[in-house]
């Protein structure tokens, strides 16, 4: 807990993460949707693969925080159930891990959208 | 002028336009505020297992998640997430934050067109492809693993 190597860690892979996204965005000029779709994919094909797990040990939050890490708990998720309970496990399984995270980013959007307005852009 | 020509020559206009980012610092700016919120991230989630010892890592780093998403959708409405985020790029986009900003984002700009077809439908334009897509290779991935 609050070990500085760890954080150093945190911040090398999280970055380079971003970077990579960066260096998407400006040679193919994709929009954020396309970003975030790619990285999670990118995220539940390192989880079946099993690549995602020794990664995570290593940086932590460094991979867990980009949406990487949502794709491999979606994946993580439907593996495991699917081993417990089978078939509908394999359905199950992928939501009820990051129900958590999506509950929360519709709840804050919903509650938030109603009590602000937009700015117009300047 | 044909079509085609006018086609192209409308792209080079619009190309001229646009906002040109420089490649190498809005690399760097990706990667440092990038790091940064995965560092909060590490926080939230030593901080979780410090107030609370019983709690689990994957309890705790579940609440890393949540704070963050939470967070950026309040910077979001308060209007603060955008200059960051067009200062960092990718490094507000990559990270949860981005996912929630994608939701609180569209839920702002269409509150006007009514709270059920404006608030609530188009809040998914951007994370309505971002769950699909997770949905159905999560699914695939599991049928997969079931039976091999």
């Amino acid at each position: 807990m609050f070990d500085p190597i760890m954080y150093l860690k945190v911040f090398a892979i999280g970055g380079l993460v971003c970077m990579i996204g960066q260096i998407l965005i400006i040679t193919t000029k994709m929009t954020s949707a396309r970003i975030l779709v790619s990285f999670l994919l990118f995220g539940v094909v390192l989880e079946a693969f099993g690549w995602f797990e020794p990664i995570r040990d290593f940086a932590g939050a460094g991979i867990s925080v980009p949406i990487i890490g949502f794709g491999a708990s979606l994946a993580r998720g439907a593996i495991d159930a699917g081993n417990v309970t089978g078939l509908l496990g394999v359905f199950t399984g992928g939501l009820t891990t990051v129900a958590g995270g999506l509950a929360a980013a519709i709840f804050a959007g919903y509650v938030f959208g109603l009590i602000f307005s937009s700015r117009t852009k300047k | 002028m044909n079509e085609n020509e006018r086609n192209l020559r409308y792209n080079a206009y619009v190309e001229s336009k646009m906002p040109k980012t420089k490649p190498w610092p809005s690399l760097f700016h990706a990667f440092w505020v990038g790091g940064l919120i995965c560092c909060v991230g590490e926080l939230i989630k030593d901080l979780c297992l410090y107030i609370f010892p019983y709690m689990s890592t994957q309890e705790a780093s579940n609440w890393a998640l949540i704070a963050l998403i939470i967070i950026a959708a309040f910077l979001t409405a308060i209007g603060i997430f955008d200059r960051i985020g067009a200062y960092a790029g990718a490094g507000t986009i990559v990270p949860i934050t981005g996912f929630s900003n994608s939701i609180a984002s569209p839920a702002l700009e269409f509150k006007r067109e009514g709270l059920v077809f404006g608030l609530m439908a188009k809040m998914f334009i951007i994370a309505g492809p971002v769950i699909v897509t997770g949905v159905v290779a999560s699914v695939i991935v599991g049928l997969v693993y079931l039976f091999i």
